[in-house]
């Protein structure tokens, strides 16, 4: 090997030009894959943890109600016309049960019971419609760590405290401390004190959300014990679908995963990828046509040399080497060269970029694109390196 | 220099037995250009090979250098025959036991004068040893360039090209040193010191020669003079076996 690689790196130290240009060239094609794949990461990887920021990763509810059909003699036809049931809120049966069994499955990380339903917030003239959410203190913040975005006030809802959104806030005039009255159809009626207000960045949790106490909410709703919702993370966001699945088999209830109440943006986030993925494939195929035809040329200009080299001795598969190795040294030195352009486009980004998102940097992608480009280097290589090797020397010898 | 005095003179490096060669095998333009060569060289062997452009003499050194296989007939280098091995084999036997110098000084334009005359020993065993390296030194300096080893190709006239040349044809010992039209491209001056070299190799490792020229004052000073015309041999004189028609 060390004879093949000599000659492959006198050749590539001798047409120093040529060299130079195609490591440019491939340099410029991996730092465009470079960048935009870690572009494309951190963009979705942003949006990923902006949508699961401020929800949970599988929800679990009770099963719809549905009208029984009674069945008919099989000779009869029998025509329906059904009227849908209302779907009233109401328990899920057993949670506390099922909330102990989502806590012991290994994938699940976060097991929090809630009850929620509507109800209309009142200060003076003001009538605000919001969502009551009864929560689990401790529970709830492993799902969503709310204490992280208030903005006044502490997270409590302890007796008698509720925390509302900053638009909600805004609407009615509150501010911490003062008193909040919440009146819901079941005739439920109370005043509770704003102990916080929180800003989570959606429009809809910041205008809507009234955080209770579990029991609180529960004697508002009228649903004593009862928890409408258990909210669940997991441990593979992208895994929801699968555990959700098995989840609703194992309970027989109503479980549904960010994937499935996100399907729009899971499409949008596929689509993005399978387009970066066209970008980066139709530019790596260039930087092999490159690496490929540079080779090419360069096996036609020294037809002369190789043909000499095969005189005195070297084999064909030698021969071969020397080539691929000049095509594998392209790719790796060209990959170096754009891995590195390509992480200081990333900087750049980051640090002078309109800062809407961070990308973050994976020495990976590096590795990996260096692998890649240098395997495909040697099969860009083969071609060249081919006809080098089955040059006859006789003629080759002769040509000028 | 290590000297190769074990060697019997008389030792037959290289033997033609009916070699044809045609090109366009199975095409309407199918010609043949050698004719049943037979033909033996020994160690001793000064020869020059002349005949008019188109009698075949390039055929017939590319056929002896084992860059080419012929039709039929066969052809033996030191006493292998070379019409069945494969392609692996015949490049390793032409890097071992031939040194080729060609019209148009063919050096690796990429690599020092050293280097050139190393490349036969790196091909066939890689890294050269220290021992090698010396070998290569001392052989550059014998054809008179000690002092631009380290010179590249470039750098250097074609006369001095053509003798590194010569030196990196005969770093591996050759058994048989064929040249094509060595002198063609150089000037009488350089001609003669190139001629020289031969004749100084030819005499000290005792490596036979085979010589192709036009030029009538070199081949005048061969030992032996083959003649080609048309594919066949016309004359050989002065060799010490005369061919076995």
């Amino acid at each position: 090997m060390w004879t093949e690689w000599t000659i492959a790196t006198k050749f590539l130290r001798e047409g120093r030009s040529q060299s130079a240009l195609i490591l440019i060239g491939i340099g410029v094609g991996v730092a465009v894959i470079v960048f935009i794949t870690a572009l494309i990461t951190g963009l979705q990887d942003n949006i990923i943890d902006r949508t699961l920021g401020t929800q949970a990763h599988i929800k679990l509810s009770a099963p719809e109600e549905i009208n029984r059909i009674l069945p008919v003699d099989d000779d009869s036809v029998q025509l329906i016309l059904e009227s849908k049931r209302a779907q009233r809120l109401r328990s899920i049966n057993n949670w506390l049960q099922l909330r102990d069994v989502l806590d012991s499955l290994p994938e699940v990380t976060a097991v929090s019971p809630i009850i929620s339903g509507p109800a209309f917030a009142r200060r003076g003239e003001a009538l605000q419609s919001v969502a009551l959410v009864g929560i689990d203190s401790e529970r709830y913040q492993q799902i969503l760590p709310i204490s992280d975005d208030m903005i006044d006030g502490i997270f409590s809802v302890g007796a008698g405290k509720a925390v509302i959104g900053k638009q909600l806030a805004i609407e009615l005039g509150i501010s911490v401390g003062d008193k909040l009255r919440l009146q819901t159809g079941q005739d439920g009626d109370s005043v509770l004190s704003v102990a916080g207000i929180f800003e989570l960045g959606v429009r809809e949790l910041d205008a809507r959300y009234v955080y209770l106490d579990m029991s609180q909410a529960q004697s508002l709703l009228n649903l004593p014990g009862a928890a409408t919702v258990i909210d669940m993370t997991v441990t593979q966001i992208f895994n929801a679908d699968e555990i959700a699945t098995r989840i609703r088999k194992l309970t027989g209830q109503k479980v549904e995963s960010w994937m499935e109440t996100n399907a729009q943006l899971l499409n949008a986030l596929q689509s993005q990828s399978l387009s970066t993925n066209m970008i980066s494939v139709f530019v790596a195929l260039s930087v092999a046509l490159g690496i490929a035809s540079v080779l090419s040329v360069s096996v036609v200009q020294r037809t002369r040399e190789i043909g000499i080299l095969r005189a005195i001795g070297i084999s064909r598969s030698k021969m071969l080497r020397v080539f691929l190795i000049q095509g594998a040294l392209f790719g790796l030195l060209g990959s170096l060269l754009g891995g590195l352009s390509g992480y200081l486009l990333v900087w750049v980004f980051n640090t002078f970029g309109p800062k809407l998102f961070f990308i973050p940097v994976d020495p990976n992608l590096l590795f990996a694109a260096t692998v890649l480009a240098t395997l495909t280097g040697v099969v860009s290589a083969s071609i060249p390196a081919r006809r080098a090797a089955q040059l006859d020397p006789v003629e080759a010898i002769r040509h000028v | 220099m290590s000297e190769n005095p074990g060697h019997n003179q008389l030792e037959e490096v290289l033997r033609l037995r009916g070699v044809r060669k045609s090109y366009n095998v199975g095409l309407p333009t199918e010609t043949e250009v050698l004719h049943g060569i037979n033909l033996t060289l020994q160690r001793r062997d000064f020869a020059a090979l002349i005949g008019n452009s188109g009698s075949g003499k390039s055929t017939l050194l590319n056929l002896v250098g084992l860059l080419d296989t012929p039709t039929s007939g066969e052809i033996e280098v030191l006493g292998e025959a070379t019409h069945t091995i494969g392609d692996r084999r015949r490049t390793m036997l032409r890097g071992r036991s031939i040194g080729f110098v060609f019209q148009f000084h063919h050096l690796i334009q990429a690599f020092t004068a050293l280097e050139n005359v190393l490349m036969p020993l790196m091909v066939a065993h890689g890294k050269p040893s220290a021992k090698q390296n010396a070998l290569a030194l001392s052989l550059l300096k014998e054809v008179g360039l000690g002092d631009y080893a380290s010179r590249k190709p470039d750098q250097l006239s074609g006369g001095q090209q053509q003798r590194v040349a010569v030196a990196r044809a005969l770093v591996t010992h050759p058994a048989l040193l064929l040249a094509d039209e060595p002198t063609g491209n150089l000037d009488s001056k350089s001609a003669a010191e190139v001629f020289d070299l031969f004749r100084k190799f030819n005499q000290k490792f005792g490596c036979a020669v085979l010589l192709v020229t036009h030029d009538a004052n070199l081949s005048g000073q061969c030992d032996r003079i083959i003649t080609l015309t048309d594919g066949r041999i016309e004359s050989d004189s002065g060799g010490v076996v005369s061919i076995d028609q």
